[in-house]
């Protein structure tokens, strides 16, 4: 599914992201990035949809070797992964109903299949009864579970988060992590970068460990 | 198909829905297309009057052939006769031609106070080509002939005006053309603000999987919209304007015994006029959404 060889990373003006970065995620699994601050989880992430690009090694990403693609064909590899935002990216002048259907304006869905997914993905993330509120009324874990829902909401084969439980408390944590669970259950490839061991430990699933850039056995 | 057509509607939607957000602003971006439009669109219309009024004459092509008192008529009718570029000849006397001007309004005085006739014979010639190229030719040529004291080319008038209303219709293209760039230049900049406060949403869109036609979509629409709304401030502000200088032509026209009037742009015109403002505001909209996106 995700196919990292020999992959470097090199910012301009900055040192090396990512050295000789090569590992294979089998479609379906789930695995954790991890590492301190600075050890390269978010470019290590941002590859996969191409939001930066390799300057050695090459990135595979459903057979797609995405770090050659053209501009003009990255909407198309995006709209098939689901992408959390360490920041998040929420949109504070919409509803959270509204945000959750913006992938969804640009994919072209039918308005009434547009908005049963819409539904589908809010009540998966427990956040039904919120779709009429602005983000910014939300906490700290409902906006992470919003962002994860309109991540959801094409229906990707591959999600990939960046710190989904930053700043968050270990129940709310708990909560997001049991959301991932249940689509790694009905079979999406998770790729998740978090600092948090006792997140890891508790799941005991595989992990990519991160440290100066390169990944350690 | 379906899809493509909601995404459109969608966009133009959104559009709609920014103008209305930014009312006053959106007025005043239209209201100085309008301006701009207004002064070729204007210019414009005083010229297609201009040569409504030239065509008029020019439509006859006339030459009037003054005979010397010792000329022989039926000789150079002859000739005149068998001139292939003369299509009609008709002889009026220096008696028709007095009687004539005791007709003309304001004349008659002047010709009860004349104790002799001093008008000379003359033919009316109408010409095959009317260009004012084969009437001076063909003028000169008459000029020529035995017992032709003179020779005037009685549309040589209205034709002058007509080439001095083409010397002003490509002054007014050249104003027209400056102003179009304005437009642009309005529009780019209108287009380019407006990009700058959805920012966020352009850069989350394009993470999620946006094409840049999709996020171009709504911005052509919002260029477009503005460009057509200038267009109809422009054409209002000249129908204003052209009520207003209607009121002193008309008392003009009438001392001349005359019932003209300026005449509003026909609707092909307006449409036309509503069209390139439209397609000027897209214009704008696309080099500033191009450049953006890169």
């Amino acid at each position: 599914m995700i196919s990292f060889s020999a992959v470097a990373k090199r910012y301009p003006g900055g040192g090396e992201a990512l050295r000789g970065v090569s590992f294979t995620l089998a479609s379906g699994e789930f695995a954790f990035v991890t590492g301190r601050s600075g050890a390269g989880k978010s470019t290590l992430l941002k590859l996969i949809p191409a939001i930066e690009r390799p300057t050695a090694g090459s990135v595979v990403v459903n057979g797609q070797n995405v770090g050659a693609l053209k501009r003009a064909a990255l909407p198309y590899l995006r709209r098939n992964l689901g992408l959390v935002f360490q920041d998040q990216k929420l949109l504070y002048d919409r509803t959270v109903y509204d945000n959750v259907m913006l992938p969804l304006a640009f994919s072209g869905q039918p308005p009434r299949e547009a908005a049963r997914r819409v539904r589908a993905a809010l009540d998966k993330v427990g956040l039904l009864a919120r779709e009429r509120a602005n983000p910014i009324a939300l906490s700290g874990g409902e906006q992470q579970r919003l962002a994860i829902a309109r991540a959801v909401v094409n229906r990707p084969a591959v999600l990939v988060a960046d710190e989904p439980t930053a700043n968050l408390d270990a129940e709310s944590a708990a909560r997001i992590l049991d959301i991932f669970v249940s689509f790694h259950q009905v079979g999406v490839t998770l790729l998740i970068a978090t600092h948090d061991q006792a997140l890891i430990e508790r799941y005991g699933k595989r992990v990519l460990r991160l440290s100066d850039g390169k990944l350690a056995a | 198909m379906m899809a493509w057509l909601r995404q459109h509607r969608d966009a133009l939607a959104r559009a709609f829905g920014k103008l209305r957000a930014q009312r006053s602003a959106s007025l005043l971006n239209a209201l100085v297309i309008g301006v701009a439009l207004s002064l070729p669109a204007g210019g414009y219309a005083l010229l297609a009057n201009l040569q409504l009024v030239a065509q008029r004459f020019t439509l006859d092509p006339q030459v009037s052939v003054f005979l010397k008192a010792e000329a022989k008529r039926s000789e150079l009718e002859g000739r005149l006769r068998g001139d292939a570029r003369v299509a009609q000849l008709r002889f009026v006397s220096r008696e028709e031609a007095l009687q004539e001007l005791r007709r003309s309004e304001g004349l008659a005085e002047v010709v009860a106070a004349l104790d002799r006739n001093p008008l000379p014979d003359a033919f009316v010639v109408r010409a095959r080509d009317g260009s004012a190229a084969a009437l001076e030719a063909l003028a000169a040529d008459v000029l020529a002939m035995p017992g032709v004291a003179q020779v005037q080319v009685d549309s040589a008038w209205a034709q002058r005006l007509g080439a001095l209303a083409r010397v002003g219709r490509l002054a007014l293209a050249a104003l027209a053309a400056v102003l179009a760039t304005g437009l642009v230049a309005v529009t780019f900049n209108t287009i380019r603000l407006q990009i700058l406060t959805q920012r966020e949403e352009i850069e989350v869109s394009q993470l999620l999987g946006a094409t840049d036609v999709f996020i171009r979509r709504p911005f052509l629409y919002l260029g477009l919209l503005q460009g057509l709304a200038g267009g109809v401030l422009g054409l209002a502000i000249l129908w204003g304007a052209m009520a207003i200088l209607n009121q002193g032509v008309s008392e003009l026209a009438q001392t001349y015994g005359s019932s003209f009037r300026l005449a509003f742009p026909a609707w092909p015109d307006v449409l036309a006029g509503l069209g390139i403002t439209a397609f000027l505001g897209w214009l704008g909209a696309l080099l500033s959404v191009s450049r953006y996106l890169r």
